[in-house]
């Protein structure tokens, strides 16, 4: 595809930029507003990447990102209950390239934040003025005794969503009718906090149909979750008797895991599950830890008004990989943080002072395909953190009809389009 | 407080200037909109476009919502979040965006 002109284009650029001189503040007097790199084309990259070059059409803005089509987490718990095509999650970077954005395919392998360069897997170097560090999540390989990489291919984490989606939808396709499906889900914080419990609502809303005798578990490493009560009177309504929610305090949390066995286990108890879905401890991106953002928790600490890093100058840091105060770590929060951060870069880069944000947050689950419930709230910095505003936010109400759920599953799958349409085109 | 509203608005409609020099310059609030409001008309969804809208449909729009006073999803607490001015601000710059 258009990977090798891409790479040919960039490197006529960064040769062009290693021929001019290097004065402190480059190009900015000849009308260019500045040299932008964003790392990570997920809803947070890739939002910030379009937003940046719609603001000032004169950045030089250039996406690192290591594949060349995009899957998305959201509504990839569809994907594993054979709702929903994996293909329906894929996106390309076409339409950033159109606008005028070096797309560079390639991992970056580090970044010198003293120098401002990024270097990428082949050995090339980037120049910076600011860099946007966006690269979501990693596993924590070491969080949860046994479940290493090769664990994930016989325990599925799909908390990335792509071949490990199709791992556990195929998994459930082939387990017989009758079979125990284990989920497990980890301590605050990770990617996605509804995550874990709209995935065990729509693998229910699977069981029931097509393997009614089977039973799903769902051990969790907290005592609460997202939308607790509307998720625990869905299941009550819809999946009674199918999902059991075993709390920390109840002996929810796994401490280790077996994959040859296949059992997960507990301080109480081993479970020996037909299907073991374990959703594993996360941390930041590799590569934030490479640019030295990420702090001894694993994530990255931000200035709530510009997402500069609180560790390393000229560096921001948003999506999942940031330590965004209240805000969730959920596609809506990495895009509208990324719509944030791209105005702050601007006004920065003009040398003016980044204004004061609000920013949103909206999360839909679905608990079956005609069954929405979401959870929104609005942030302000304050104190050096990211605080929700109070008297507003907020989740569905526990007692709005049919009707009510209905229009908010619409609503979640008009959500996924516009989001997609915004970060991705 | 609706007279109040207006002449904020009135104020912020001849500070907008050119939708290029303002474009960097979102109020509080209002870059976050179109994670659910499509830019794009060729976006399906059931949720409104706000690009093309006049500011005063969108002010009545969000006071209704913050008051509880027409029916709602998610936007009757997200309208709680913002104050009349913010609420003026955002619609004055959504009504200077071009379609």
């Amino acid at each position: 595809m258009g990977g090798r002109s891409t790479r040919r284009d960039f490197l006529k650029r960064a040769a062009l930029a290693a021929c001019a001189p290097l004065p402190f503040r480059p190009a900015l007097a000849q009308g260019s507003a500045g040299r932008v790199v964003v790392i990570g084309g997920g809803f947070a990259g890739a939002t910030c990447a379009r937003a940046l070059k719609r603001l000032d059409p004169r950045l030089a803005v250039t996406l690192v990102e290591q594949s060349a089509r995009f899957t998305a987490c959201p509504f990839s718990n569809e994907v594993i209950a054979g709702l929903r095509d994996l293909r329906d999650q894929e996106f390309s970077y076409d339409e950033l390239e159109a606008s005028g954005i070096a797309l560079v395919l390639l991992a970056a392998t580090g970044v010198d934040p003293q120098a401002r360069g990024v270097t990428l897997a082949d050995g090339t170097r980037l120049s910076y003025d600011r860099l946007v560090v966006a690269p979501g999540i990693d596993i924590r390989w070491d969080g949860l005794p046994g479940y290493g990489e090769a664990a994930a291919e016989k325990m599925p984490h799909a908390w990335k969503a792509g071949a490990q989606t199709t791992l556990l939808g195929r998994q459930l396709e082939a387990m017989e009718d009758g079979g125990l499906v284990v989920i497990s889900a980890p301590a605050n914080p990770y990617r996605c906090p509804p995550g874990p419990y709209e995935r065990a609502s729509l693998i229910a809303h699977y069981l029931k149909a097509k393997k009614p005798r089977s039973k799903l578990i769902l051990l969790d490493a907290k005592d609460a979750f997202s939308k607790q009560k509307l998720f625990q009177n869905a299941w009550t309504e819809l999946y009674p008797g199918l999902i059991e929610w075993v709390s920390l305090s109840s002996g929810g949390k796994v401490t280790a895991v077996d994959p040859t066995a296949l059992t997960l286990a507990t301080d109480f108890q081993t479970y020996k599950p037909a299907i073991a879905n374990v959703i594993p401890p996360q941390k930041a991106g590799h590569i934030a830890e490479l640019a030295g953002v990420a702090d001894r928790s694993g994530w990255c600490p931000i200035n709530p008004v510009t997402f500069e890093s609180a560790l390393q100058a000229n560096i921001h840091v948003i999506g999942d990989a940031a330590i965004a105060g209240a805000m969730p770590k959920s596609a809506f929060a990495a895009n509208a943080e990324a719509k944030v951060c791209a105005a702050a870069l601007v006004a920065l880069l003009a040398g003016s002072t980044p204004a004061m944000p609000k920013l949103i947050n909206a999360c839909y689950s679905l608990v079956a395909p005609d069954y929405g419930i979401s959870v929104a709230a609005v942030y302000q910095p304050a104190n050096g953190q990211l605080v929700e505003v109070a008297g507003a936010g907020g989740v569905s109400p526990l007692d709005a009809p049919a009707a009510t759920r209905a229009a908010e599953a619409r609503i979640a799958d008009g959500w996924f389009r516009t989001i997609t349409a915004e970060a991705f085109g | 407080m609706l007279r109040h509203a207006i002449v904020g608005l009135a104020v912020l409609l001849s500070l907008a200037g050119p939708a290029s020099a303002a474009a960097a310059e979102f109020p509080p609030g209002a870059s976050s909109c179109s994670g659910c409001h499509p830019t794009s008309a060729a976006v399906q969804t059931p949720v409104a476009r706000l690009v093309g809208r006049s500011a005063a449909e969108i002010v009545t729009a969000l006071q209704a919502f913050r008051a509880g006073q027409i029916p709602a999803t998610v936007m009757d607490r997200i309208a709680k979040g913002f104050s009349e001015a913010e609420i003026a601000a955002i619609a004055a710059w959504y009504a200077a965006q071009q379609d």
